[in-house]
């Protein structure tokens, strides 16, 4: 089995598939799937999720950044004991980093995964040469 | 006040006369964790037999398995050490690398983990030169991949002579070097017997090691401050000599207007690095399915995050319990507070609970060490073989076996390298050293990942410009930096050719690498490849026909 030497592109998985490197995997019709309606909308789903969240999650860190370098004052302030709002701060990105990984598993979960089962499922058992041994 | 003095005064009698069954014992223990780890590298080995095996484990560790295998891999002496050290020298500002490093992980969470896995196989280069011509792309992810690596080695190796000064009490130079040939020896050895299953394991105890280290010094130090977070802050800032400000923002990085930029410089590189990190992208390929690395991912969040708590405790413990003056004093950079910190919550240098504390917590450094680097060394020659060997000089001819086989080589050779770097590279702050690593990844590899997996209209000549761009931007920015010349804590104090005044590049050359990577795609006369596209984004998506 010489797969190991080619490009993720182009192997049957395991299978003797001697095609040139630059060979698209014709064997099936990613192209059409691709415009098709049910791609479309697994695509939506994941990107309206998860580009805004990391837009977010990252102007939310540098504002956190922004306000230890700009706002010493503010960040200085006594909150409990010596506890100062720098420190709940930095707390937050903690609780706030937990709180999104939980949310988009959650998502994936109930949106995105059943629609890639979907869509894998039929472009394997459509495959003339069975594809896909995960 | 009167403990942190006697500690500094006791801090020169461990290197000396008077240590000799802490040496004994340190060395023992570390000695126990080689040979364990050795052995586990054996039984791993016994089961590689393919690429498959080598470079990604056989895809048969579990998410939680997995999870535990990233944090082995991630938390590095940049983290245990460097963090700890940064925090009890600089107190609130070292804090932010603990920060950085964890929110770094929801990118690779959102955006590159599942599409990684369900598009790629072996290596970072899979997914870059998937739709683009092969040869250019794998030479520019193969060197990025390698210098990245070396970055991050060069950290490690420099962690690993700090902890041996203060620990075994070598002073002697070819004692120093001695170690760190040695480390380079243990981890070629790991991974060229055991390949990405025993390196795999060797991070899994690593993780464990380190977490239960950390629980129980965490432990011990709330202990004394009778689980008053507010108690032992106060006490940090008190013995610090700095007051309140070593619990705001600003001391390391408050002074100038220029090193609130390097701040902020320093802020991105450090979220936008982890993902495009090879040693960790490579770790997305042991798990079956894209659902397994989603898991493997929320577990490494949920390790790694706890740990980064706790680093409050080793930085401020360190502060208020050891001191600065005794920290600077076994080492500048800081690099041994975390040891230190354990000696002194021990008892105290002439203790036996000190004695033992310290060779446990050294013993786990010298873990911490190892797993990172047998990780880094994985990457570098995996892409090395495939990325460089096979699909480039070879041209995709070549049997597996011989593509093994030039993995194992490359491991040897990128190990050389390492020992002979990481002999000069003593005495710079591992944490500083990574986070430089954190900007070359930020800027060469992620624009490219990214771009790949979500641009339609990117091309060969997009990424090439963007790995290479930010590569070589990143790198020599560094090079006329003060991180080089131009300063005491440089490279070459004694050399002044420094004329880019911040220490991290991230800011500059992180934005240079997403637009040289959009302008490439534009200007060139190239088409995307339409076809390839709608492949990688199917397959990345719904793993149609992953490995």
């Amino acid at each position: 089995m010489s797969t190991a030497a080619q490009p993720p592109a182009d192997h049957g998985p395991h299978k003797a598939h001697e095609a040139p490197p630059d060979a698209p995997h014709e064997a099936l019709p990613f192209t059409e799937v691709q415009s098709g309606a049910e791609f479309t909308e697994l695509r939506r789903s994941y990107r309206s999720f998860a580009f805004p969240l990391t837009i977010g999650f990252v102007l939310w860190y540098l504002l956190y950044v922004l306000l230890s370098n700009y706002a010493g004052g503010f960040m200085g302030t006594k909150v409990v004991g010596n506890v100062n709002v720098a420190f709940v701060f930095g707390l937050a990105q903690f609780v706030t980093t937990f709180l999104i990984a939980w949310w988009y598993s959650r998502h994936a979960a109930a949106k995105l995964d059943p629609k890639a089962e979907a869509i894998r499922a039929r472009l394997e058992n459509d495959a003339p040469r069975g594809e896909g041994d995960a | 006040m009167s403990r942190t003095y006697q500690l500094a005064a006791g801090m020169p009698a461990l290197a000396a006369e008077g240590a000799s069954q802490h040496r004994a014992l340190i060395i023992t223990l570390f000695a126990v964790f080689v040979a364990a780890t050795l052995g586990i590298t054996v039984w791993a080995g016994r089961q590689t037999k393919g690429a498959e095996d080598f470079y990604a484990g056989g895809r048969q560790f579990s998410g939680f398995q997995n999870g535990l295998a990233i944090s082995g891999d991630y938390m590095s002496a940049a983290s245990f050490l460097g963090i700890a050290g940064a925090i009890a020298l600089f107190g609130y500002d070292g804090f932010l690398y603990s920060i950085g490093f964890l929110v770094a992980w929801l990118v690779a969470l959102l955006l590159v983990a599942e599409p990684l896995r369900n598009s790629g196989r072996f290596t970072m280069g899979d997914v870059l030169a998937y739709r683009m011509r092969q040869r250019p792309v794998r030479t520019a992810a193969g060197v990025s991949t390698i210098v990245v690596s070396i970055f991050y080695l060069l950290a490690q190796m420099a962690g690993a002579g700090a902890l041996v000064t203060l620990l075994l009490g070598i002073t002697s130079e070819t004692g120093k070097i001695l170690v760190v040939v040695l480390v380079g020896i243990v981890m070629i050895l790991y991974v060229t017997i055991g390949g990405m299953k025993g390196t795999t394991w060797v991070q899994m105890v690593k993780a464990v090691l380190l977490i239960v280290g950390t629980l129980l010094i965490t432990f011990l130090v709330m202990l004394k401050f009778n689980f008053n977070i507010s108690e032992l802050l106060g006490r940090a800032a008190e013995e610090s000599g700095k007051g309140a400000a070593f619990l705001e923002p600003g001391l390391k990085y408050g002074a100038t207007a220029t090193s609130k930029i390097d701040f902020l410089s320093l802020g991105i590189a450090l979220v936008l690095g982890t993902a495009g990190l090879p040693h960790i992208l490579i770790r997305f390929y042991t798990v079956p399915t894209a659902k397994a690395a989603r898991k493997s991912v929320n577990w490494a969040i949920g390790i790694i995050g706890v740990f980064y708590l706790m680093t409050i405790a080793l930085g401020f413990g360190a502060a208020a319990l050891v001191g600065p003056k005794a920290i600077t004093e076994a080492n500048p950079a800081g690099n041994t507070a975390a040891p230190q910190l354990a000696q002194a919550i021990g008892g105290g240098a002439d203790s036996t609970g000190g004695a033992i504390l310290l060779a446990v917590i050294s013993a786990v450094a010298f873990a911490t060490i190892l797993a990172v680097v047998a990780g880094l060394t994985l990457a570098s020659s995996s892409s090395f073989a495939h990325d460089l060997y096979v699909n480039v000089i070879k041209k995709g001819k070549a049997s597996e076996k011989e593509e093994v086989r030039a993995a194992r080589w490359a491991t040897v050779g990128i190990g050389a390298v390492a020992i002979v770097l990481g002999v000069f590279a003593r005495g710079l702050n591992v944490a500083g050293l990574v986070a430089l690593a954190f900007a070359v990844a930020a800027s060469a590899n992620l624009p490219t990942i990214l771009y790949s997996l979500f641009w339609k209209r990117f091309t060969t000549s997009g990424a090439l410009w963007s790995i290479y761009g930010g590569l070589i931007s990143s790198v020599f920015l560094v090079l006329f930096s003060p991180v080089v010349s131009g300063k005491e804590t440089s490279m070459f104090p004694g050399a002044d050719f420094a004329f880019f005044p911040l220490e991290n590049p991230g800011l500059i050359s992180i934005p240079l690498g997403f637009l040289l990577g959009w302008l490439g795609s534009l200007l060139s006369k190239e088409e995307p490849d339409v076809k390839k596209y709608a492949e990688l984004e199917v397959r990345s998506l719904t793993g149609t026909g992953a490995h």
